[in-house]
């Protein structure tokens, strides 16, 4: 059972991202709100986090551009003040446009944006992990879209081969990027089959915009890991999800409301734990 | 002139082998990763020695830089080895974002680099290397010229935090450097003094720019040298306080004349000293097939390319 907390903490979280983007007039609501269920669940109820310390769960977010739900979970978790959220995308700011370490940003520990590289370093970081039989977890959030590029599937070969089975990759499946729906710009085709024949534990999450249901396959995905084989998540998502009019289209994946169109969006999310 | 003696022929890659052993036998946090060269490298002894940190990744480069920000992420010390082209140019943008805008400490590191690799050609030679690393802010950028500075190259990046390009060569060289000397980033090296002419030389190159001082001398002509090993960062003072001294510059290297080590001494010198420079380098030009000899002839990276160079330089001089 999913608690009210976490229920407000997706409103909440809901409003950051609206009101960063807003504020910049650019930046990327659609799949930032889309995968807001699954960064409430995996801060809150399933890591074991601790950014700054290397023998604690750690997360990898490779594709980079949804920064907006990343900055407002962490700073939601304590890694920095909320406040800092309203300097997203300006200038001097640690909250780059793409996510970075370069700055010191309390819990981000790699940079992304330039799509596809996420895999790789999450793995690295899982091989360091064994090498000190450290027993924590390496979670790594790719796109959909991104599976295009061609360093994933290195990595998931890799991963395999050599029985990284100590990383949980979830894919944002939510069938859109810029240019259109995933299917018409290049079909990545039967994803399941693919990674099952790359000899991945494949789970698969019907609705990730489910607290529920991105809690219970999560956490079954856990009790898979240690067992020889890398594990990887399908989860469909709805972008823009929370605000009607950002739903079910890719057009909301790299621009901004306008006043209006924020202020309807804001009304349909009231304010639950305070404003940044 | 001072005399310099060759201990015997020898590999630079063959240097980094042995250093990288040494370093897995001392520091339990260093891990190697290879693309499929592990031979090339040298990396045998540490694979065998070290299986559980040495990462065999197949032919996939960019998974090898992932992979190499990932393990320092988690506190590693990550050494990578392919040829250079591979190193550098094929996965300029994983170095780019996940090594060196994320401070990682990962130490790529390059054999057969610039035209001697030799009898594969083109497509596995790589002359623009130096010029792609040293772009990349943060990035430091070694180029070692024989065995032994390879060797204690390779060791001492150990011991320094921060992403560094350490890129060295295929063939059997001069091995003259002291194994004594202690590597310091960052440093160059007063090989010969001398009041007419700088040469400033890097990699192979530095052992041609002795031979061209040595029959400069001959005739009359007390050429200064320096051993850069490190590009960037550039040891200006070294350069300075010499150039101040003999008025004109030659600068030599295994590279594209673009975006090597003589565009960097350009840059010093039209800031802070203008004198006149002139470049042995390749010139804005693939490399072709050929023994590592014929091709340095070939494509003027030899001691009478440095000396005609020399002879330019001191026209100019005023």
């Amino acid at each position: 059972m999913i608690s009210e907390e976490l229920n407000k903490l997706v409103i909440q979280t809901r409003r950051d991202i609206l009101r960063m983007v807003h504020a910049v007039n650019s930046g990327h609501p659609g799949g930032s709100l889309g995968c807001v269920e699954f960064f409430v669940t995996l801060y809150n109820r399933i890591m074991n986090h601790d950014g700054d310390n290397n023998s604690k769960d750690i997360f990898i977010l490779s594709n980079g551009h949804i920064s907006p739900v990343y900055y407002s979970t962490l700073a939601r978790s304590g890694y920095f003040d909320v406040k800092e959220l309203d300097t997203f995308r300006k200038i001097n700011s640690r909250l780059q446009g793409h996510p970075t370490n370069h700055d010191n940003l309390p819990g981000v520990n790699i940079s992304s944006g330039s799509l596809g590289q996420g895999l790789s370093v999450g793995l690295g970081v899982a091989l360091s992990k064994k090498l000190n039989n450290d027993n924590s977890i390496v979670y790594v959030l790719t796109g959909d879209g991104e599976l295009q590029e061609g360093q994933n599937w290195e990595a998931f070969m890799y991963a395999s081969a050599n029985k990284v089975d100590n990383i949980i990759v979830t894919v944002d499946y939510n069938g859109q990027q810029i240019d259109g729906s995933t299917k018409d710009v290049l079909d990545i085709g039967n994803l399941k089959l693919k990674l099952e024949s790359f000899n991945w534990k494949v789970f698969e999450i019907e609705n990730g915009n489910s607290l529920d249901e991105v809690y219970r396959t999560m956490s079954e995905a856990k009790k898979s890991c240690m067992k020889g084989k890398p594990i990887v998540i399908l989860m469909k998502t709805i972008m823009g999800n929370g605000v009607d009019f950002m739903m079910h289209t890719h057009k909301w994946h790299g621009v901004a409301p306008n006043d209006e169109q924020l202020e309807e969006a804001l009304n349909q999310n009231p304010e639950t734990l305070g404003d940044y | 002139m001072k005399k310099f003696i060759n201990q015997g022929n020898k590999d630079t890659r063959s240097g980094f082998g042995e250093g990288l052993t040494q370093l897995g036998r001392n520091n339990s946090e260093v891990v190697a990763l290879c693309a499929d060269l592990t031979g090339s490298l040298k990396m045998n002894t540490f694979a065998d020695e070290n299986p559980e940190r040495f990462f065999q990744v197949g032919i996939a480069e960019a998974n090898m830089i992932g992979l190499a920000a990932g393990l320092a992420t988690g506190g590693k010390i990550p050494f990578t080895g392919t040829f250079a082209n591979f190193s550098t140019g094929r996965v300029y943008d994983q170095i780019r974002q996940s090594v060196a805008y994320s401070n990682k400490n990962v130490k790529i590191c390059a054999s057969h680099a610039g035209i001697t690799l030799g009898e594969d050609g083109a497509t596995h030679q790589i002359l623009e290397d130096i010029g792609l690393m040293k772009m990349l802010p943060g990035m430091t950028v070694i180029n070692t010229c024989d065995f032994n500075q390879t060797k204690s190259a390779t060791l001492e990046i150990c011991n320094f935090d921060g992403p560094v390009y350490l890129r060295f060569g295929r063939p059997k060289v001069a091995n003259f450097t002291d194994p004594r000397d202690r590597f310091q980033i960052g440093k160059g090296v007063l090989l010969n003094e001398g009041s007419d002419v700088t040469i400033v030389a890097t990699g192979h190159l530095v052992w041609e720019a002795i031979h061209a001082a040595e029959k400069l001398h001959e005739n009359g002509i007390n050429a200064e040298i320096i051993n850069i090993h490190t590009i960037k960062p550039l040891d200006e003072d070294i350069i300075l306080n010499s150039v101040n001294k003999t008025g004109c510059l030659v600068s030599a290297e295994e590279h594209n004349i673009y975006g090597g080590l003589g565009e960097s001494i350009a840059r010093l010198l039209t800031s802070k000293a203008p004198y006149p420079q002139e470049f042995v380098g390749t010139k804005d030009t693939f490399g072709e097939s050929g023994t590592p000899v014929d091709l340095m002839n070939k494509y003027g990276l030899n001691s009478d390319s440095i000396i005609e160079a020399v002879t330019r330089v001191l026209k100019r001089k005023a």
